[in-house]
């Protein structure tokens, strides 16, 4: 197995690291996933994955190639098409002590299967007062950007963190790919592990051993002293973009990455916006309800005395994505936007 | 059983071969990055025309899955105007007008099941006469969609046809991976409804199939699952690499059995096609394929359509946001 070449097109200039050392090996966003896959499957036999067009095809997006042929066809499992009986699948090996890894292709499906995610795999441990432990992992492909129209490209998250019961991963890079990923699958609680399909040919470092990042711990990506962007998923990419803009015209960003939207770290935000006064919310999802009016909330609740401006939000409008490319591009958030946003607070 | 005549075999042919020419050139335009992502009609054929022949267009309805469009040149020329206009991305792409009794393309699989008994149901609540055929996967049938609207539609006696098209994969994974009955058509049995298979590859077996479906689902009897054996000849989309998982010896043993092909041969054979007939259609459905196409890509996009058809008319939040990202979306074209 060659995970490095499987994604054609990686590309080097979009390489984003979270501690990057260009001497030490890249990776891509995709070829992660079969790589702590692998590993982890390797050193625990308790961990097995099931889903649509896993085994033989190795997923459609090919970030599961290579582990039918190493695990056989027990332990990478090519599932009917049958969403709900695919995480209740997860959800019954679960409950005895497996660490399942269930696939939904495309993030729109985790609503064919919800009442299996939100009534049971949230719920089970609390309706069996404590008696059952679900160390679950969800895969599945979110976000835009690749003209997959309305019902193959939504940001669902802020559906699933109103759950309680789920953590909720979003990993913007490589380098998070496989410390979040071991993270889920060690997780004992279920955990959803958003893939952003647009991401999956970026490369940067990445270890070549297992290692763990903590669910719940953002990251401060860029310091800086005039306003505090939280950027989630893929959106970081955008952010940066935008950061780089604006120190040339004399705004220094604090780049926030939260990594896990469920649970939280707003202590790293609110932290970062008592220094700065200031705070643009950046993500993929629709603006109304979205993940980002929670992050303003708390804000608000916790750093009111500190800001110096209403918080800023950059999102998609109240609207379904566009299947046409050239509405797509004036849908999802980018650069630009977020450089519009981030001016009108000054 | 009704069987189709010399001259309903004729046109079921020209659809069928209208569809495999026009599917060429479909494939031919995503490859130069003309249009979005495609799955073929291919191996499909004469299962989709076959039963379109079968229903009355001013009365019937037919729900596709995703494969199907280009088989249903019986509905009329909208449906192909309308396809080129979907596969271009343009929101018109989703509404083909009235009044042909065509839904657009289902890519949620399974879930147009359902909606496929409650337009029966409201038809029969109206009184009106038709019937609705929903097409589905192989696949697609292992969704609760599948069993939960089958079971109603037995217990409502909707008229509906659930055609299911059997071609032997759901993008890299096999009918034995899908489910350990015997056929698809067995399933009919749980929900106390008539279940069979047919040769897909065959359109008269299917048109049959189908007129005596409706037949039943007219006459208030309810109901049949139909199953329609095919193979799939192409990719799975123009996203899939087949050759990764298709064994090459079953697909070469499905091309022997072409569906166009086969039934090309067996009408020369007849006196009912001939080589000069085969090329007038072919050249005439390029022709008209190009138009459409050309017809769709002439038809204007303009940025302010991204907010369209959310609900009937924009909420106050809506109309803000519009003119907000027509303002934004102004400045960045300066
Ligand atoms: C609810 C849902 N789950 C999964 C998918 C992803 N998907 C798209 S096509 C496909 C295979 C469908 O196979 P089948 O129903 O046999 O139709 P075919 O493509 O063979 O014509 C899958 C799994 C989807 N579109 N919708
Ligand atoms: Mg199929």
């Amino acid at each position: 197995m060659s995970p490095d070449n499987i994604f054609e097109g990686a590309n080097e200039d979009e390489e984003s690291s979270s501690e990057s050392n260009p001497s030490e090996r890249k990776l891509g966003y995709g070829a992660a996933v079969v790589e702590t896959m692998a590993q982890i499957m390797r050193e625990d036999e308790s961990v097995f994955l099931a889903g649509e067009d896993v085994g033989a095809h190795g997923g459609v997006f090919g970030y599961f190639r290579g582990l039918q042929p190493e695990f056989g066809e027990d332990r990478v499992v090519d599932t009917p098409i049958a969403e709900q009986a695919i995480i209740g699948l997860g959800i019954g090996a679960a409950v005895q002590g497996l660490r399942p890894v269930v696939d939904l292709m495309f993030m729109d499906f985790i609503c064919v299967a919800m009442d299996q995610i939100a009534n049971q795999a949230a719920k089970l441990k609390y309706m069996f007062g404590g008696g059952a432990t679900l160390p679950l992992t969800i895969t599945t492909a979110g976000g835009a950007g690749l003209s997959a129209a309305a019902q193959h490209s939504q940001s669902l998250e802020a559906m699933l963190c109103h759950i309680p019961g789920l953590k909720v991963v979003m990993p913007s890079d490589a380098y998070e790919v496989k410390g979040l990923l071991t993270s889920c699958i060690r997780e004992d609680n279920p955990t959803v592990f958003i893939i952003n399909k647009r991401k999956l040919a970026d490369t940067c470092h990445v270890p070549e051993e297992l290692f763990e990042i903590p669910l719940g711990e953002g990251h401060v990506i860029r310091e800086g002293s005039d306003v505090t962007v939280v950027a989630i998923g893929r959106m970081v990419d955008e952010a940066k973009k935008a950061a780089e803009k604006l120190s040339g015209e004399g705004i220094d960003c604090e780049l926030i990455n939260p990594r896990t939207v469920q649970p939280l770290d707003i202590d790293l935000i609110v932290e970062s916006v008592s220094k700065t006064g200031h705070a643009v919310i950046v993500h993929e999802a629709v603006r109304f309800g979205g993940i980002g009016a929670e992050i303003a909330s708390q804000i608000q609740e916790q750093a009111f005395d500190y800001l110096d401006a209403p918080i800023g939000r950059v999102a998609a409008p109240f609207s379904p994505i566009p299947f046409s490319p050239a509405l797509e591009k004036h849908y999802v958030p980018d650069a630009e936007r977020i450089v519009t946003s981030i001016k009108n607070l000054f | 059983m009704p069987k189709p005549n010399e001259k309903q075999l004729q046109m079921i042919l020209e659809d069928m071969v209208v569809a495999r020419t026009q599917a060429g050139r479909l494939w031919n335009l995503q490859r130069q990055g003309q249009v979005g992502t495609i799955a073929p009609i291919d191996g499909h054929e004469a299962a989709i025309v076959g039963a379109v022949h079968a229903l009355e267009t001013e009365s019937d309805w037919v729900l596709p899955q995703y494969r199907e469009p280009l088989g249903l040149r019986k509905y009329g020329p909208e449906v192909l105007d309308t396809f080129m206009l979907y596969n271009l991305g343009h929101p018109a792409g989703g509404h083909i007008p009235e009044p042909v009794k065509v839904a657009p393309s289902q890519i949620s699989l399974g879930a147009s099941i359902p909606h496929a008994v409650g337009l029966a149901w409201g038809m029969s609540l109206k009184d009106e006469s038709g019937v609705v055929l929903v097409f589905f996967g192989d696949g697609a049938s292992s969704e609760g969609d599948f069993y939960e609207a089958g079971n109603l539609a037995g217990v409502l006696k909707a008229p509906v046809i659930f055609l299911c098209i059997n071609n032997q994969w759901a993008i890299s994974t096999p009918t034995h991976l899908q489910t350990a009955a015997d056929s698809f058509a067995s399933k009919a049995e749980a929900f106390g409804i008539p279940g069979l298979t047919v040769d897909g590859n065959d359109p008269a077996s299917v048109y049959e199939a189908v007129s005596e479906a409706r037949n039943r689902a007219t006459s208030g009897k309810g109901p049949t699952l139909i199953e329609a054996t095919v193979y799939r000849l192409g990719a799975h989309t123009t996203a899939d690499d087949p050759t990764r998982y298709v064994p090459s010896e079953d697909l070469s043993d499905a091309q022997k059995k072409d569906p166009v092909h086969t039934l090309i041969h067996e009408m020369k054979e007849r006196n009912l096609w001939s080589d000069a007939k085969q090329s007038e259609v072919e050249t005439a459905a390029l022709e008209r394929i190009d138009e459409a196409f050309e017809k769709a890509k002439n038809t204007p996009l303009s940025a302010n359509s991204l907010m369209d058809h959310c609900f009937t008319s924009d909420t106050e939040r809506q109309s803000r946001q519009r003119s907000f990202l027509m303002h934004s979306i102004g400045e960045s074209n300066e």
